[in-house]
């Protein structure tokens, strides 16, 4: 979408609004009333992250927001296409946040690989430039801000947010102790904000309409629209922004047209690699933080990877595995170590080298690498399916091991 | 040494940044994009570019997927081996692209045309099994449109099937 046809539909009106109209902490507070959620996979409420950004006489006067465009969650592809359909929504949406927290310089931190999305990035913020709405003194008012945009060297790790301050910094990208928050020393040392590119597409709809619209469009106590998306062996891969709350089988069925002809599904992780297994009997749960989670899993990135019938569930935790040992920073010993050996265990058992002691090896790596054992979310991530797998899919595992062969193979 | 166009880039690049090593990362990719990889000897130019030593910069350029401390062909194939693309058939696309180009995962072709890497998901799921050759994505791969593909890129078949 072009700047003009953005304008034609009502685009930098918010922007407008909240500079002649609003003080930051209106925005502030409309985006909390809208009880927006992070759309990069941990849910944390939007209003409440840029809240904690000091403010006051005393509070540095060098402060940065950076859009989180690192889409790299394996499964996920739902910013791909907001950054490349419409880099306006994104770019208002940064605008506002970075009036929000009185930012000096905005960044949009994008993965390497979305080559498309780049050049239509860096020609949005040309225009958003000519056109006053970023640069010196936005529209007139006493606002201004630099507008960046900032392609990624590439790394999953990346998509840690703390890890994320150190690669745009110039650093590797590991991560950061949790205190103090980016909020307080961020990037270089100060105050930092990162949003989720689809958090930051919600933003100006907000600030247009108000938080009770919002909360009115979604099914369930979380607000709005979720875009959600489809991968594997079903009829119409895709995505599709529906309101937050709809079930898995209504996504599943009407969107994604059920499973190709030929196969049947087993289950499905619903919000990327690093969210655990759901069956069928979960089926009919809502897909919004709360209902996700009380089924054992996550919500995560809303884009649901599909296991079939004609796909080995061992090969498919031994392929995620594969990816989270390779894609282990190394920063702290648990990740570093531990994701390489559960990744040849899984591998030995989907050629049929497995032992039945492997099984308990596994089990009790879940809990090793899990919360609070490692530097940051991408250990227990890792193994988040796993856990499920070995809880339903059991006698796939066994069956590897007594008949040392994998059974679809 | 630098070619000038090359430095003349960086250097303007460096100027963006309240650090000249803050912009260590944007520079390894300007290298990267004109002389396809770092040598030891670019790395050391580098360095002394921006106020680092060899080996902290070299402390990045050895952690990014798309910094790269070998030589790679003219064409870098990155083929995603992630969850969906798996799922939709990616050992076999992987064993095709092998034995097309006559390499394994991780190696270059003998003419110096092609380096084949894996890469993570590439937010293509949606359109797997996918890779991307230079930055341009391909989707919906399969043994024929591979063929189409690599052709595209200067590839001759046809010294391929006369063996």
């Amino acid at each position: 979408m072009s700047l003009e046809e953005y304008e034609q539909a009502g685009g930098y009106q918010a922007l407008k609004k909240a500079l002649r109209e609003m003080e930051p902490a209106d925005v502030i507070r409309t985006i909390n009333e809208a009880n927006l959620r992070g759309r990069g996979g941990a849910g944390f409420p939007a209003g409440l992250k840029w809240s904690s950004v000091p403010t006051g006489e005393n509070a540095p006067l060098v402060r940065y927001v950076i859009a989180d465009a690192d889409e790299m969650e394996p499964g996920t592809f739902k910013d791909r296409m907001l950054l490349a359909g419409n880099p306006h929504q994104l770019l208002e949406g940064l605008l506002l946040a970075a009036y929000a927290i009185q930012a000096t310089t905005a960044f949009i931190f994008l993965r390497w690989e979305y080559t498309q999305a780049r050049a239509i990035i860096r020609n949005a913020i040309a225009e958003a430039k000519e056109a006053g709405y970023a640069g010196e003194r936005v529209l007139g008012s006493d606002f201004s801000i630099e507008v960046r945009l900032h392609v990624s060297a590439g790394r999953y790790m990346c998509g840690e947010a703390s890890a994320m301050l150190n690669a745009l910094g110039g650093g590797r990208a590991v991560p950061r102790p949790r205190l103090p928050f980016a909020t307080v020393s961020g990037l270089w040392g100060r105050p930092t904000v990162v949003n989720n590119v689809e958090t930051l597409n919600n933003v100006p709809h907000i600030i247009n309409r108000g938080g009770d619209w919002f909360k009115g469009l979604s099914r369930c106590k979380d607000g709005g629209t979720k875009i959600y998306g489809a991968s594997g062996k079903v009829k119409n891969p895709g995505w599709w922004e529906l309101p937050m709350g709809v079930t898995i089988r209504e996504i599943l069925e009407e969107y994604a047209g059920g499973m190709r002809d030929g196969v049947r599904f087993r289950g499905l992780l619903p919000g990327g690699a690093s969210t655990d297994f759901l069956l069928e009997k979960h089926l009919d749960i809502c897909m919004d933080f709360t209902s996700v989670q009380q089924a054992g899993s996550r919500l995560g990135t809303g884009n649901m990877i599909v296991l079939d019938d004609k796909t080995c569930p061992v090969g498919m935790v031994a392929n995620l595995m594969m990816f989270f040992a390779r894609e282990s920073c190394g920063w702290c010993t648990p990740c570093r170590e531990g994701l390489p050996w559960l990744a040849n265990i899984l591998s030995a058992i989907e050629s049929g080298a497995g032992e039945p002691s492997d099984l308990e090896i596994l089990e009790e790596h879940i809990q090793l690498l899990g919360m609070g054992n490692t530097f940051c979310a991408l250990a227990p991530g890792a193994v988040e399916p796993l856990r499920g797998a070995l809880k339903y899919f059991r006698e796939d595992f066994d069956r590897h091991i007594t008949e040392k062969r994998c059974p679809w193979s | 040494m630098l070619p000038e166009h090359v430095k003349s880039e960086i250097l303007s690049a460096v100027e963006k940044y309240e650090h000249p090593r803050h912009a260590a990362l944007e520079v390894l990719l300007i290298a990267v994009e004109h002389l396809r990889w770092i040598s030891d000897e670019t790395l050391i130019n580098l360095a002394d570019l921006l106020g680092m030593s060899p080996e902290e910069l070299d402390n990045r350029a050895t952690f990014y997927n798309h910094l790269y401390r070998m030589p790679v062909g003219k064409h870098v194939i990155l083929v995603c081996d992630s969850v969906t693309c798996w799922i939709m058939g990616f050992n076999g696309i992987r064993d095709y692209l092998c034995r097309r180009l006559e390499i394994e995962v991780g190696q270059t072709t003998s003419d110096d045309l092609f380096t084949l890497l894996p890469i993570q998901c590439l937010g293509a799921c949606d359109k797997a099994p996918v890779m991307m050759i230079d930055g341009t994505l391909h989707t919906h791969l399969n043994p024929e449109r591979i063929d189409e593909i690599l052709s595209t890129y200067g590839w001759d078949p046809g010294s391929w099937k006369s063996r």
